[in-house]
């Protein structure tokens, strides 16, 4: 088979990967785009395997069969509270396969400057995915702990691990001879740099980095393919990285925070913030009931806390029960609420909402005022007021669903602590706001159970 | 010149990666990133190569170890983004087997 038919069926399999992600953009033809996308995958492959240059299938088949049985059962078997986790995996191995992809290039006749620049760049960017992505497991999992690790100096270390990966990558590419000792010292240090790129983040700002890990692991496979000189890893991987880049994007625009201070600094200190005083009112499940059966307008807004507790099936049937009792019920969704971007939406269609009730900030905010009564359930942050009121607060600026303006405020909530970025919550002492404190779950639970008594 | 024509490919690429993905809604921001992700497990046509066009025991196993892996993210990340975006119903279309 000629360059050119293999050059046309790759083209092929760009044109699918594009209407694949085009189609993305209404969940209505997701589903097809997504298959798309893999059609185009399917054929790059063939064409790949019957090209004259595969001469050993041995190899390739047992790996790939091996592959593809751990990708499926790790698909079939996760949870959907488990999918920030699952998809840091991933993005992990998509970053070795890089990697690995680029180091093996070493092994061809083509060592001229610009494959083992490139061989460089995706060893680099596969091991910072690598990993990084395994750190963020590791948070997202909370094997280790969730919060910012820093320590004096940090800045320096990593400014001096690209030094020197930048001198070693210099070193072999003006003398190809010392390329073997020196290529293990480059994979050892990008897989140290991950790690030290991840480790200084918190929980609350994993969107951005999934989201980021995301596009690298597109940018290494892109990589990839200028090593070894082929168009669908360079088409394919840009693509990605270009969609990882725009997501990280709005994910720190809706934290109203640049990219370099989500990567490079944790939260400012707390407690510099206004102090926050006043008095809680709490409420039983049988007076949130009697509220709500009299609301005709009711917007729920989950946060990470949803996802903890489980909660998201019962939060489908309290809004059921309320459309039954004539409410119009809808779902408010911060863009950062949650571990990953759209975390909450994916919960909410997992417990059957259907997604034209799921709303974004920009669509509740501007008629929130009209809604009788506002469920914060297990979000705190995304709907602190500080963030509009309190210049002092760290999160000042960011932009929230406004829940204070709505008529009455409903706060689930396990114990009086402040969030994730540990800043006091003027919300939960608001005129209108009253806390339902217990499990997010069990709450909902008793209210539903108040419904239908 | 091939790495120019190669730059070129790149440049145009990400400008309609930014298209494409500008449009995207919130709600489907988690499907589109694990659909993403699959996608970027084209890595794998790279791994076979490596690892069957006998260019030495080296890049073989390294192939075969880059199969494995990029195996795992196309296979686990188109099904999984499957799975999510079958559970995304409207809402005259939703049929309930529970409750």
């Amino acid at each position: 088979m000629s360059l050119e038919v293999l050059g046309g069926v790759y083209i092929l399999a760009a044109i699918l990967f594009v209407f694949g992600l085009k189609l993305m953009s209404s969940p209505a033809t997701a589903v097809r785009g997504n298959l798309l996308s893999s059609v185009g995958m399917l054929i790059a492959v063939v064409i790949t395997l019957l090209s004259k240059e595969i001469i050993d299938y041995r190899y390739i088949a047992g790996a790939a069969i091996l592959g593809a049985v751990v990708g499926a059962v790790a698909a079939r078997r996760v949870a959907m509270t488990g999918m920030p986790e699952m998809v840091a995996l991933f993005n992990g191995s998509g970053g070795i396969g890089s990697l690995l992809v680029g180091w093996a290039a070493l092994y061809s006749d083509d060592r001229s400057a610009f494959t083992l620049i490139t061989v460089m760049i995706s060893i680099l960017i596969g091991g910072v995915t690598f990993s990084g992505s395994l750190v963020a497991w590791a948070k997202l999992s909370e094997t280790i702990g969730s919060g910012a690790i820093t320590f004096g100096g940090q800045r320096l270390v990593n400014v001096l691990i690209l030094l020197a990966l930048v001198v070693c990558s210099v070193l072999i590419v003006f003398n190809p001879a010392l390329t073997f000792p020196l290529v293990f010292v480059v994979i050892a240090l990008s897989v140290l740099l991950g790690v030290m790129a991840v480790i200084p983040i918190g929980g609350a700002d994993m969107p951005v980095v999934i989201s980021l890990l995301n596009s690298y692991s597109g940018l290494a496979a892109c990589a990839a393919g200028f090593a070894i000189n082929n168009t669908i890893l360079i088409v394919a991987g840009s693509l990605v990285g270009a969609a990882g880049l725009i997501l990280t994007n709005i994910m720190c625009k809706a934290m109203n925070r640049s990219l370099s201070n989500v990567l490079f600094s944790g939260f400012a200190a707390p407690g510099k913030a206004t102090k926050v005083e006043g008095e809680v009112k709490p409420i039983t499940a049988d007076d949130a009931y009697l509220i709500l059966e009299a609301a005709s307008s009711v917007v729920m807004v989950p946060g990470y806390g949803m996802a903890v507790a489980q909660a998201q099936h019962v939060v489908r049937e309290l809004g059921e029960l309320l459309e039954a009792n004539g409410a119009d019920v809808s779902y408010a969704i911060h863009p950062v609420a949650g571990r990953m971007p759209g975390h909450m939406n994916v919960l909410l269609a997992e417990a059957n909402v259907p997604y034209d009730q799921l709303i974004e900030m920009d669509e509740i905010n501007p008629r929130i005022e009209n809604i009788d009564v506002a469920i914060v359930i297990g979000a705190n942050d995304v709907v602190n007021p500080a963030a509009r009121e309190d210049e002092n607060s760290p999160i000042y600026g960011m932009p929230i669903i406004n829940v204070d303006y709505a008529r009455t405020v409903f706060v689930l909530k396990r114990s009086m602590a402040s969030g994730f970025s540990g800043v006091d919550n003027p919300l939960f002492f608001g005129e209108n706001t009253r806390m339902l404190f217990g499990d997010a779950k069990q709450s909902l639970s008793s209210v539903i159970a108040e419904f239908k008594s | 010149m091939e790495a120019v024509l190669l730059a070129f490919i790149l440049m145009l690429s990400v400008f309609l990666g930014f298209e494409l993905i500008a449009k995207v809604p919130a709600t489907l921001h988690t499907p589109l990133m694990s659909g993403a992700n699959a996608i970027s497990g084209i890595t794998v046509v790279g791994a076979i190569i490596a690892a069957g066009a006998d260019l030495g025991p080296w890049s073989t196993w390294l192939g075969a170890l880059a199969v494995f892996f990029a195996t795992v993210n196309v296979v686990g990340g188109y099904m999984v983004t499957d799975r999510m975006l079958s559970m995304f119903k409207k809402k005259d279309s939703d049929t309930r087997g529970d409750s």
